[in-house]
């Protein structure tokens, strides 16, 4: 699956992306990584989305499908195993989330490329009668020391004929010739003119429309409905029950001839729900629960160092506090959506997913065929951030288009069921108690957060598996930190609550860097010292850390006055630091408060280390993103569930940041040669706690709440 | 039925006059450009121009355009559209591209209207287009780059 190579004669180098585009810069950075060792010219790159099929015995189909015919056995079972190890890394399935797909790919596309290009060189030695060692593969063409030169094309139908080669050499860092470099995005011009084609825009012929209303309470049926109105205006084919599909809530469908005409008939549909277990739940109630959960309990323990209970005893000084953090909902700029057309025993579907694999699976359960029976097409996505890790909606698109018998559908959520239908962020809430000695010196820090577990949900959800242990997804954050405490144990308690839930953009990160980071903030404060001081001196043997932090706070001239901001408010700055997905992030944000006590963002300092980076300008953007994620749900994210139903339903009342209310955001990189680190989320976590710092340095009050609420 | 004029050209429409724009150009007219977001006119992604004014196609019925030039993304020419694309293309503006077409449309009703604007214009103009990538603070780069190779 990785590492796919296309030749065309016309020199044309198409690479085979297994990976989702969903904005973070996948179809450009993937194709570097493997047009850079292929010594492509990268003006002739194209991307092709992957066919699904990471398992065994589509690895010859793979290896068939490539120009590059190899003979070499030992080869293949290098690719098996190499296959097999990524299968059972990524759950058997193609995935694309966890900020994971350069880390995922970064030898494996370059390997491709290497081999390619070794192939490319062996068929110009073959030709020129002359050693491969004499030449050289650079911007498409191969060159011999003799000035003898041939373009990729030219030579890819003798390139197809060459053996495999076992071990194709890796260039040295200093050879890249495209990694390194802030190379602007290959999907930009169809996202300019129309012409992108994203899930919602599948078009086959004869498209019919599914417009659907789930039961408004989380889990609900259908217990009747009446659709003699709606089956007489104009359009519609048909109105009918579908269930819930994995972990999604049962409803009424309607099928017509337009979207249009599928959203006013469903209009006319008149439902009675069975509102089933959720009936009585209230978010405020279950906050509530996790936090009396931390009475008596302290959770699975994490992390343990020292003897806590012994070094708190002794403190001379003691702070305690709790925080929390509420539901969230993803609200991608394409609401779900899917396109499904089952005929003759055979489905096509159209999905913007960020798990084909599973979704194929989902697909083909639904219709009772095999999944060699559903093929899937990966559309670009109009925004995942783990929303589209899910595949409900991808099931009951499924379910819709066998009602449709033959004709291709396509299901649209309207933005209210997208909202009132997700897999939420889960709350959480986290007690902190931290030791001072006589000095001022921290001696103990103590933390036990409780929440709902994400992944065994979404294998139920997914594959009918029972979740089992400890969970590491909503806990990662507050204990996987570099912090160099003598005395620490940290924390977390399962609590299964009813409440979909699912993964949020930095997941654990998104809500545990809020209260560690503000803790940590808190506790710097109790002993009168400087945050950044503070911080430094729990990271004396973590020299990366260090230098992310010392490099952002020299940036945001943490030492020097801050000018008013232009309604003449005070301005003041908050810094966090924080590791997620195998890099480190410190930010520094600049706030305000109007008369009127809104909160005001000017400016977020970014500053971070991914290791090696493979796109400066893709790093930069996916850190602007993470900072404009992190903020909407830093001021206004709050999913509130009252009586089963989500009381936010559009951007009118779970309002996210807008232009006018974005920070200017500057974002600079180490210069590092450690393996790249992920980059499409790392950007979220800190924002918040960096926030709420500033907002304690200019007004006193400590906000443990998320979204942040001055008093 | 009713005549619409859609990018230069007049077409015939079945759907009813109470029909969104928007369904009608990306469902019968097979204009995908335009993107559905919220349905209530809250976040821009539908973004049309209307006689050269940017309009949400999700709440503007067919029995409101007829008479109009209706303008969508992939009918966008002109200088403004021209400098304007240059600009996203330069300063990379796109991650997802749901939210971009709108935004270009916005962009354009803006440079038509205030060839130079300021940071307070673009904030006016921009800010019912959402975009949940954080894709703003390029688009206001885009904005004010584009407006200075113009003249």
């Amino acid at each position: 699956m990785n590492g796919w190579v296309k030749v065309s004669a016309d020199g044309t180098v198409t690479v085979m992306l297994a990976k989702s585009e969903m904005g973070q810069g996948v179809m450009t950075s993937l194709a570097m990584l493997l047009a850079d060792e292929m010594g492509a010219d990268w003006s002739t790159v194209r991307t092709e989305m992957a066919p699904i099929d990471p398992i065994y015995n589509n690895i010859c189909a793979v290896v068939d499908g490539l120009p590059f015919h190899p003979d070499d056995r030992s080869v293949i079972k290098r690719l098996g195993g190499w296959m097999t190890a990524k299968a059972m890394r990524e759950i058997g399935v193609m995935m694309t989330g966890g900020s994971s797909s350069i880390r995922d790919l970064w030898l494996p596309m370059r390997e491709a490329g290497a081999a390619a290009r070794s192939m490319l060189i062996a068929a110009a030695a073959q030709q020129w009668q002359v050693s491969a060692a004499e030449c050289r593969a650079a911007a498409g063409r191969v060159n011999h020391s003799s000035g003898r030169s041939a373009g990729f094309g030219e030579l890819a139908a003798l390139a197809a004929r060459q053996p495999l080669p076992k071990s194709p050499p890796l260039k040295q860092p200093k050879e890249f010739s495209l990694i390194g470099k802030p190379l602007t995005r290959v999907d930009a011009a169809a996202k300019l003119d129309g012409s992108a084609r994203f899930g919602i825009d599948a078009l086959p012929e004869g498209l019919l429309y599914a417009s659907v209303a789930m039961c408004p309470v989380l889990g609900g049926t259908v217990a009747s409905f009446d659709a003699v109105g709606a089956t007489q205006l104009p359009g519609v084919r048909k109105v009918f029950a579908v269930d819930g599909y994995n972990g999604g809530t049962a409803g009424v469908a309607v099928i017509a001839d337009s979207p249009w005409h599928a959203v006013k008939a469903l209009a006319a549909v008149s439902i009675n729900w069975n509102e089933g277990a959720m009936a009585n739940v209230n978010s405020a109630d279950l906050l509530q629960q996790l936090s009396k959960t931390l009475d008596d309990k302290d959770g699975f323990s994490y992390y343990k160092i020292g003897d806590v209970e012994t070094a708190l005893a002794g403190a001379a000084k003691r702070i305690e506090a709790e925080y929390r953090a509420p539901y969230l909902a993803h609200m991608t700029m394409e609401p779900m959506n899917c396109t499904v057309q089952f005929k003759d025993g055979a489905a096509t579907v159209w999905a913007s997913t960020q798990v084909p694999g599973i979704a194929r699976s989902a697909v083909a359960k639904v219709l009772g065929v095999s999944p060699e029976k559903v093929d899937v097409r990966v559309m670009l996505l109009g925004g995942g951030f783990g929303r589209r890790l899910d595949v409900d909606f991808i099931a009951q698109a499924a379910a819709i288009g066998l009602a449709a018998q033959g004709a291709p559908v396509q299901t649209i959520w309207s933005r209210e069921q997208d909202t009132t239908h997700d897999f939420y962020r889960p709350a959480c809430v986290s007690r902190f108690k931290a030791g001072f000695d006589g000095e001022g010196k921290l001696v103990a820090w103590w933390n036990a957060s409780a929440g709902q577990a994400i992944l065994p949900n979404i294998l139920k959800r997914a594959f009918g598996l029972p979740g089992a242990g400890p969970d590491k997804t909503t806990s990662e954050g507050a204990f996987d930190q570099p912090y160099e405490w003598p005395n620490a144990r940290i924390g977390h308690e399962i609590v299964d609550l009813p409440v979909p839930i699912g993964f949020w953009r930095s997941v654990g990160h998104s809500h545990q860097a809020f209260f560690k980071e503000s803790f940590v903030d808190e506790a710097a404060a109790a002993v009168g010292q400087d945050p950044v001081a503070f911080r430094r001196s729990l990271l004396k043997s973590h020299p990366r850390h260090r230098a992310v932090l010392e490099r952002a706070v020299a940036l945001a001239g943490w030492e020097t006055p801050l000018a008013s901001a232009p309604d003449g408010a005070k301005k003041a700055r908050g810094v966090a630091l924080h590791q997620s997905f195998g890099s480190i992030v410190a930010q520094v944000v600049e706030a305000s408060v109007t008369a009127d006590k809104q909160i005001r963002a000017h400016r977020v300092v970014c500053v971070v280390d991914c290791g090696l980076a493979v796109n400066p300008n893709l790093i930069r953007q996916q850190m602007e993103s993470g900072i404009v994620f992190g903020l909407s749900a830093a001021l206004r994210g709050e999913i509130v569930i009252e009586k089963g139903r989500v009381q936010q339903s559009n951007f009118h009342d779970q309002r996210i940041l807008r232009i006018d209310e974005c920070p200017q955001i500057e974002t600079d990189i180490i210069a590092s040669s450690e393996p790249p680190g992920g980059v499409g989320e790392p950007g979220t976590p800190p924002v918040a706690p960096a926030l709420a710092n500033a907002l304690f340095a200019l007004t006193g009050q400590r906000l443990r709440s998320l979204p942040l609420r001055l008093a | 039925m009713a005549s619409l004029n859609i990018n230069g050209k007049v077409v015939d429409i079945k759907a009813e006059a109470d029909t969104p724009l928007l369904w009608v150009l990306r469902g019968e007219l097979k204009l995908t450009g335009t993107k559905f977001g919220c349905g209530i006119s809250q976040c821009g992604a539908c973004t049309i121009h209307l006689d050269g004014a940017a309009a949400r196609s999700c709440i503007t019925p067919v029995s409101a355009a007829i008479g109009k030039a209706i303008t969508t993304i992939e009918g966008l020419a002109g200088r403004e559209a021209q400098v304007l694309r240059a600009a996203w293309t330069d300063v990379d503006v796109v991650q997802c591209g749901y939210c971009q077409s709108g935004q270009l449309m916005a962009a354009c009703a803006l440079l038509k209207k205030s060839p130079r604007p300021t940071d307070v214009e673009i904030d006016a103009a921009m800010a019912g287009n959402l975009c949940r990538c954080g894709t703003y603070p390029r688009i206001r780069e885009a904005i004010h780059s584009a407006a200075g190779k113009k003249t």
